[in-house]
């Protein structure tokens, strides 16, 4: 008796899960593929009407393995091999991949098809109701199955479709969720469609906080459409001031994302200002010349990544890490011929100095228009630079940009370490503070000019491979640099390698904060005048070096 | 004492020479070149075509321009990156004026404003392009707007002594600046196109080859006149202090002058003649635009100056017209090589002719005088 009572117990609880969560039951299912096979079967040869009777047992038997055949289903881009039964997702240049049966360990290599084999598929068509059929069930199936990413990303795309049945399946989700992030968007929709049911209005107050901040483009939508006398114009004058708080929040959690993003593309735009400048902080801190050649060490580094492109076309998520190195070489090895063979009979003189790089400057750029032509050559940004990271609705960072400013961080915390610690670095501080001086006390001034150049080249060099990555790489690609360069440098401090990281991030930032007020050709005049003045007042620029040299 | 007064009165007599001898060549070689055009049949074999004479303009303009580099960079050791601005700040002036002459015979047919103005749905002049259509104030504005440019940024720069590189990056930037304003279409100058499709100048007609002529023959009178007047100024007692100034200003100073006061006004002088031959150009090529602005433009004038020979002046001239024919000859024929062939020029002449082609000649010919003198010391007056 005792035994069967703890039976009964137990089938009685299984009965309560497989009611309460039918789809928890149904991912059980889902593993075992022997029902599905007949299912499929039908499919292929289902008309259209048939194929709508189909779906939502496919729904129930799959779970969460027929998922990626239903999104491909539902991108019109399903076809089936009818002899073995699998289904591929075709793509636009006629390959396939497999999405059912789910590639099993063994041949987990992602099994490309060739273009050819594509022919022998049989497509499989979708109507549109099939479509809004298939968007639900995608939508359940991850509501109910994927994992809390994916959850939410449902949920949150549920919002913008809110209807009756949008919002049963909302409230079935909440009662299995555990996820507090996922439940607030799931909460998020209830309310949505509270506020616009005849509900009375103290439960529709109610609810009104649940969307209180919140960023997701259909809340905002719907508030505003609350608002608008033209739209459904909220009547109750409680709910209305609620809502208008709610839509406040919303407007100052966008602006402050607004602001955050500004923040983020100046510190980029600082980045790539500080890796164009931070080469010819070194060159011109040191020698006290203005090597106008500077921007082409830019263009050669960024030429060089597209070479290394070439050369090794099957490894481009490898080519940037050849490529550093390699543009350090190359323009090294340029910055320390034109110091050897120019710069060097030019001493002490220099604007003349300026002239002579000036016209090496015009020889690369002809050369490179020359070899490569003038016109912009592309190079590809390997998968991982490439993409956002999206923060939340209103707020996305492209992983280029990011990438670059993290290294640019690195690239002068390097350049720092080697001026602080290493014997070089302490030789290129002795004849930047005072040349003569150094001079007297045996080092070899010669040398380390050359080195100075080399560095300074190189680093320009590896700064080219950033740009790359952020803009057309032409012959004419070193000289808009140039001028912003030595800006950075001058407003910074010369010889202050700190100054210029200070610099660049401030005129980048100000720059793009300017940018919305003024259009980008106004702000960049604007910097630039700005700089022009703040020379006439402080030429020393921001940290002055406290050399002991005579003026 | 009077051995002194004897070398005075030597270089006094130089100096007129020189002038004599520059105007002399400048007159019979633009006469002679008038004349044949106007009077000799086109088949003849000594016919000078209208194009020629343009070019000829053209050439004298860049000459003057020139000339104002050296008169800074030369003898003040200022080495300017952006004079290219004023030249066509000038131009912009002279541009203005002859857009409002075209009047209603634009493409639009509107009598009052210039055709880029219609095209962006303007209704009304903007109040800068007020009373362009006047000669005499549009030549005022020539002069007033490169000038008081020249003079809030020399007294700011000079005042607060940004030298060196640092003053020849900044007027860089000064241009740069300048150069991406009016490509905007918003500034009011015709963005991208600039002005062009000019009608005539006062009252007559800019294609005549007699006007022309006329143009050609103003700019002959205008570069002999500033070349006089510059020998003259950098003669007299304040030129001894503009040079003084290039070989040492920190002695310059100590000695009591006020250096930067005289800088200053060098500036604006020189940035005035640049204003003038920009004034003189645009009627003669017949279009203005934002390129004139680029750096490479206003970089180009040093070169000439360069190679011609800095600190003599009419070394300046001769550069300007030698690298522009050389650059008019080149980029007809290999229009690639130009560029290699100008950059390997600056770096010819900075390291093996520090002095110019007019260095060359000097030391050819022992016992000639000229602004030679002070050039022992260039390079490091330029520091």
């Amino acid at each position: 008796m005792k035994h069967l009572s703890i039976t009964a117990v137990l089938v009685w609880i299984a009965m309560a899960f497989a009611s309460v969560s039918q789809a928890q039951a149904q991912s059980q299912a889902g593993s075992d593929t022997s029902d599905l096979e007949p299912l499929l079967a039908r499919l292929v040869d289902a008309s259209l009407s048939e194929a709508v009777e189909l779906i939502p047992q496919l729904e129930t038997q799959g779970g969460r393995g027929i998922l990626p055949l239903f999104t491909a289903m539902f991108d019109n881009s399903l076809a089936v091999d009818p002899e073995s039964m699998t289904f591929y997702r075709l793509a636009e240049d006629n390959s396939a991949t497999p999405v059912y049966p789910p590639a099993d360990a063994s041949n987990d290599e992602a099994v490309q098809l060739l273009p050819t084999a594509a022919d022998e598929l049989e497509r499989i068509r979708v109507s549109n109701r099939l479509r809004v059929l298939l968007r639900d069930a995608i939508a359940r199936i991850r509501l109910f199955e994927g994992d809390a990413e994916e959850r939410s990303i449902a949920a949150a795309e549920l919002l913008s479709q809110m209807g009756e049945d949008t919002v049963l399946l909302l409230r079935e989700a909440l009662a299995s969720e555990e996820d507090a992030e996922v439940r607030e968007v799931l909460e998020v929709g209830i309310a949505m469609n509270v506020l616009v049911s005849d509900a009375p209005d103290e439960e529709r107050l109610q609810v009104v906080p649940t969307l209180h901040g919140r960023l997701e483009a259909p809340v905002r939508n719907l508030l505003n459409s609350l608002l608008d006398p033209n739209g459904r114009n909220e009547q109750n004058p409680e709910v209305r001031a609620a809502i208008e708080e709610a839509n406040a929040a919303i407007d100052t959690r966008i602006r402050f994302y607004g602001f955050i993003e500004e923040l983020f593309y100046g510190l980029s735009l600082g980045s790539v200002l500080l890796l164009a400048a931070i080469g010819l902080a070194v060159t011109f801190g040191v020698m006290g010349v203005i090597n106008m050649a500077h921007g082409e060490m830019l263009m050669l580094g960024a030429y060089t990544t597209y070479v290394v492109q070439l050369v090794m076309p099957g490894f481009i998520t490898y080519s940037l890490w050849v490529a550093i190195p390699a543009a350090f070489l190359v323009s090294a090895s340029v910055g320390i011929l034109i110091q050897r063979y120019v710069i060097r009979y030019l001493h002490g003189r220099p604007l003349e100095t300026l002239l002579a790089t000036f016209g090496i400057s015009l020889i690369l750029q002809q050369t490179v228009r020359t070899i490569f032509s003038p016109l912009n050559r592309m190079v590809v940004s390997p998968e991982w630079m490439s993409g956002t990271i999206q923060i939340n609705p209103v707020l996305a960072i492209t992983n280029n940009r990011l990438f670059i400013l993290i290294f640019s961080l690195i690239v002068f915390f390097a350049l720092m370490m080697i001026l602080r610690k290493t014997s070089l670095g302490l030789q290129v501080r002795a004849v930047s503070q005072n040349r003569n001086m150094a001079k007297a006390m045996g080092i070899r001034t010669d040398r380390v000019d050359a080195l100075t150049f080399g560095l300074g080249s190189g680093i320009a060099g590896i700064a080219g491979v950033a740009l790359s990555q952020l803009t057309n790489v032409g012959p004419n690609l070193g000289q808009s640099y140039i001028i912003d360069s030595f800006m950075v440098v001058v407003f910074g401090g010369v010889g202050n390698l700190f100054g210029t990281l200070v610099g660049a991030f401030s005129l980048g930032v100000s720059n793009k904060f300017l940018e919305p007020a003024v259009g980008a050709v106004l702000a960049k005049i604007i910097t630039l005048v700005f700089i022009i003045v703040f020379i006439q007042f402080r030429p020393k620029g921001l940290f002055p070096q406290k050399g002991r040299a005579a003026e | 004492m009077t051995s002194l007064l004897v070398k005075l009165g030597d270089m006094r007599s130089a100096t007129s020479g020189t002038i004599t001898l520059f105007v002399i060549v400048l007159f019979v070689s633009t006469t002679l070149a008038s004349l044949s055009n106007l009077l000799l049949p086109e088949d003849s074999a000594f016919h000078v075509s209208t194009y020629t004479i343009t070019l000829l303009g053209k050439y004298l303009c860049y000459a003057m321009l020139a000339l104002a580099v050296d008169v800074i960079w030369g003898y003040c050791g200022i080495l300017s990156l952006g004079h290219g601005a004023f030249f066509a700040l000038g131009g912009y002036a002279m541009g203005m004026y002859l857009m409002r002459q075209i009047g209603d015979r634009g493409v639009y047919g509107n009598p009052e404003l210039p055709d880029f103005m219609v095209f962006l749905n303007w209704d009304s002049l903007p109040w800068f392009w007020l009373g362009m259509d006047q000669f005499w104030f549009a030549m005022l504005m020539v002069l007033l707007v490169p000038g008081l440019l020249a003079f809030v940024f020399g007294w700011l720069a000079f005042r607060s002594r940004v030298t060196g590189v640092y003053l020849s990056i900044m007027t860089q930037a000064l241009t740069y600046a300048l150069m991406l304003a009016f490509f905007r279409n918003e500034t009011g100058f015709g963005g991208n196109n600039g002005l062009t499709d000019f009608k005539d100048i006062l009252g007559v007609s800019l294609t005549e080859d007699s006007t022309r002529v006329t143009l050609f023959m103003m700019t002959a009178v205008m570069l002999a006149l500033v070349f006089a007047t510059s020998r003259y100024i950098l003669d007299s007692r304040m030129g001894r202090v503009i040079i003084a100034v290039r070989d040492s200003e920190a002695r310059a100073r100590f000695l009591g002058y006020r250096t930067q006061d005289y800088k200053v006004w060098l500036f604006v002088y020189s940035a005035l003649i640049a204003a003038m031959a920009g004034a003189l150009y645009v009627p003669q090529v017949g279009i203005i635009n934002p390129g004139e602005f680029s750096p490479i433009n206003s970089i180009e004038i040093v070169v000439w100056v360069a190679i011609g020979g800095r600190g003599t002046l009419y070394g300046a001239v001769v550069g300007a017209i030698l690298v522009s024919y050389a650059k008019t000859r080149f980029t007809a024929l290999i229009p690639e090589s130009w560029i290699f062939m100008l950059g390997a020029l600056f770096v010819i002449v900075t390291i093996f002719l520090p002095k110019g082609l007019v260095g060359i000649l000097q030391s050819r010919l022992p016992g000639s005088s000229g602004g030679g003198k002070g050039n022992a010391n260039l390079g490091r007056a330029s520091s």
